[in-house]
């Protein structure tokens, strides 16, 4: 209202005609039209790009679709999706998959409570601390995986020499890729690395918005910093707990960029020499444009849609139940 | 004991154990990063050293010059293709995704709600489910190979019109609007000059973010560039490390390279990723 009081008074200004039919209609047109216009760019461009390939990834998964052998497409009915059941190398994948996903989203999310915990306090360059731990976050993944790829590499890689500092020298030193173990645990550092920060952030987020009597209220019973942390400050924040788990997973399940540059030949997507780290997003990839068999590559992506939706809700349950027992 | 619990968190002072854990926190989040300049900047023997060498060398310009005269991995122009695909996708963003926003926020029409919903949906799906198809799909329109291939995909994201729907939804006043309505200003004319200057912060924040998403993509671009000579810088980067007979050096030049422009955007835009995350910013 304030803007129109600047302006002239209507008497000043020159007696405006009556609006013509043209002007009414444009007017028309604005008020209904316009709405749509400005949504339909987001809308057509994300169905072509978006919405289109999910639904003809479908349609793909049901046809025999090989780039090599175009002569031999045609309706293959489920026999891809059966094809899955018996193939060794689909759960083998699965199974790394999980495992990487374990070992990444339990530490990942705990010490981004206990960083979050550190940051929620008053401190001195509180920007700088904040900006400090998003490096990770902006760091390409290619990149970084390349740098801990010499990390754990087996002769005079720094997580051995480290090994050895701290009394676990071995006489072989570890070949970290060779065993499942120890290259699900390599791979697991480099996300954790990457995505601790930013939980940080999302929890410290949610914690400054906790109201601050309730910690008054709390103080009472003597509760110190880490019960506080524990009893409050958790229950308190756990939507976005939650969030963070069910946004881990649907990342976690999906790990592509570290198993590949971790791989001593990264184009091979072989995920180690016998298969040891290779997740299911690689053996995607793997299938359809190495074998370029794309019909068997789609059927794999419905199923890890399914086992996402399914995993996301199960640990999105979980992290309520034990949530809201506190 | 009692001196400081009953204070909450947020107005306790941080003594020393909180900032030495952050300081090692911070360590640990940058360590990798100054690591892969060291590296760029030494000789093969830097690599293998034991204890680990952490003193940069002089041999950067010399690393850099057999990262970017190598054949087959065309990493100069690779540069060159990253910086045009993450600039259109991170401007072609910004405008769809805050016209699409504006018209959710502040315009009323038939089905508004339930086209947001349907917006709101698509932001959990995974991206990766529709790979298959979408290479079919650049190949039958013959894109595949091409810089179209990976701009048109990420032209807008569901993310952008959710952030800026709710971004616009505070900052412009609904009596801004209307009155600029009432004097007869086009629907578009209140988004350029009235919607626009008051969502700056917000445009920022989507551009940082997007622009580093892009940036940082690898799986798609590899899908549809890989063995083209159009590569983004990270195509180009998994090219360097692949072969038989790997030189680190070399691979973390040019990582290192691939790098820096993020480092510049978080020097400069730091503030703004962070709040951007902290208001509620998504993976994409």
């Amino acid at each position: 209202m304030s803007l129109t009081q600047l302006r002239p008074p209507p008497q000043h200004a020159a007696p405006s005609p009556k609006p013509s039919r043209a002007k009414l209609w444009l007017y028309r047109f604005d008020t209904k039209a316009t709405p749509y216009v400005f949504i339909a760019p987001f809308f057509i461009i994300f169905t072509i790009f978006g919405l289109f390939p999910i639904v003809y990834n479908g349609v793909v998964s049901l046809r025999t679709w090989r780039l090599t052998e175009p002569d031999k497409d045609g309706w293959a009915g489920f026999a891809n999706f059966s094809r899955l059941f018996s193939d060794s190398d689909f759960w083998n994948a699965l199974y790394n998959t999980f495992g990487i996903f374990v070992l990444s989203t339990v530490p990942q999310l705990l010490a981004a409570l206990i960083i979050a915990n550190l940051l929620n306090r008053k401190l001195r360059g509180q920007a700088f601390w904040r900006i400090g731990i998003l490096l990770p976050y902006l760091t390409p993944v290619v990149a970084s995986t390349l740098v801990f790829a010499v990390f754990f590499s087996r002769d005079s890689g720094m997580a051995n020499w480290f090994l050895s500092l701290v009394g676990f020298g071995q006489e072989q030193p570890l070949d970290w890729r060779a065993a499942k173990w120890s290259s699900w645990i390599a791979i697991a550092t480099m996300v954790n690395w990457k995505w601790i920060g930013y939980n940080a952030l999302l929890y410290l987020s949610a914690m400054q918005s906790i109201p601050k009597d309730i910690y008054e209220a709390a103080s009472v019973d003597g509760a110190g910093p880490w019960r506080q942390l524990w009893r409050i400050t958790v229950p308190m924040i756990q939507p976005v707990v939650v969030f963070t788990v069910i946004l881990s997973t649907i990342g976690g399940l999906q790990l592509f960029n570290e198993p590949m540059m971790f791989d001593e030949n990264p184009q091979s997507a072989g995920g180690g020499s016998a298969h040891q780290f290779q997740t299911i997003a690689q053996l995607i990839y793997k299938v359809g444009w190495k074998d370029l068999n794309l019909g068997y590559a789609a059927a794999m992506s419905w199923a890890l849609f399914l086992i996402i939706l399914i995993v996301a809700g199960i640990n999105a349950l979980l992290t309520k139940r034990i949530g809201g027992d506190r | 004991m009692t001196t400081f619990v009953n204070r909450a968190p947020q107005d306790t002072r941080g003594n020393w154990k909180t900032y030495l854990g952050l300081s090692l926190v911070l360590i640990f989040s940058a360590f990798p990063v100054y690591w892969m300049f060291v590296i760029a900047t030494s000789t093969d023997a830097a690599v293998t050293q034991i204890p680990p060498s952490v003193i940069p060398g002089g041999e950067l310009l010399n690393n850099l010059n057999e990262v970017f005269t190598m054949n087959d991995v065309y990493f100069t122009a690779s540069l060159i293709n990253s910086f045009v695909v993450s600039s259109v996708i991170t401007a072609s963003t910004l405008f769809f995704c805050s016209l699409a926003g504006f018209a959710f926020a502040k315009l009323r029409f038939p089905a508004r709600n339930a086209l947001m919903f349907v917006v709101i949906l698509t932001l959990t799906v995974p991206n990766q489910l529709g790979v298959v198809a979408l290479y079919i799909l650049m190949g039958k329109i013959g894109w595949n190979g091409t810089l179209l291939a990976v701009i048109a995909p990420g032209l807008v994201s569901a993310f952008g019109v959710f952030y800026m729907r709710q971004f616009i939804g505070h900052a412009v006043p609904d009596e801004l609007v209307e009155s600029a309505r009432i004097d007869g200003a086009m629907t578009l004319r209140v988004y350029w000059s009235i919607v626009l200057p008051a969502i700056r912060p917000a445009l920022a924040v989507l551009g940082l973010l997007t622009f580093v998403m892009a940036w940082n993509d690898f799986q798609w671009p590899l899908i549809t560039l890989n063995g083209t000579d159009f590569p983004t810088s990270m195509v180009a980067l998994s090219d360097l490390a692949s072969g038989n007979y790997v030189i680190y050096r070399r691979v973390l030049a040019g990582a290192f390279v691939a790098t820096v422009p993020l480092i510049v955007l978080l020097l400069i835009g730091g503030r703004q990723i962070v709040r951007g995350i902290m208001e509620g910013a998504v993976k994409s």
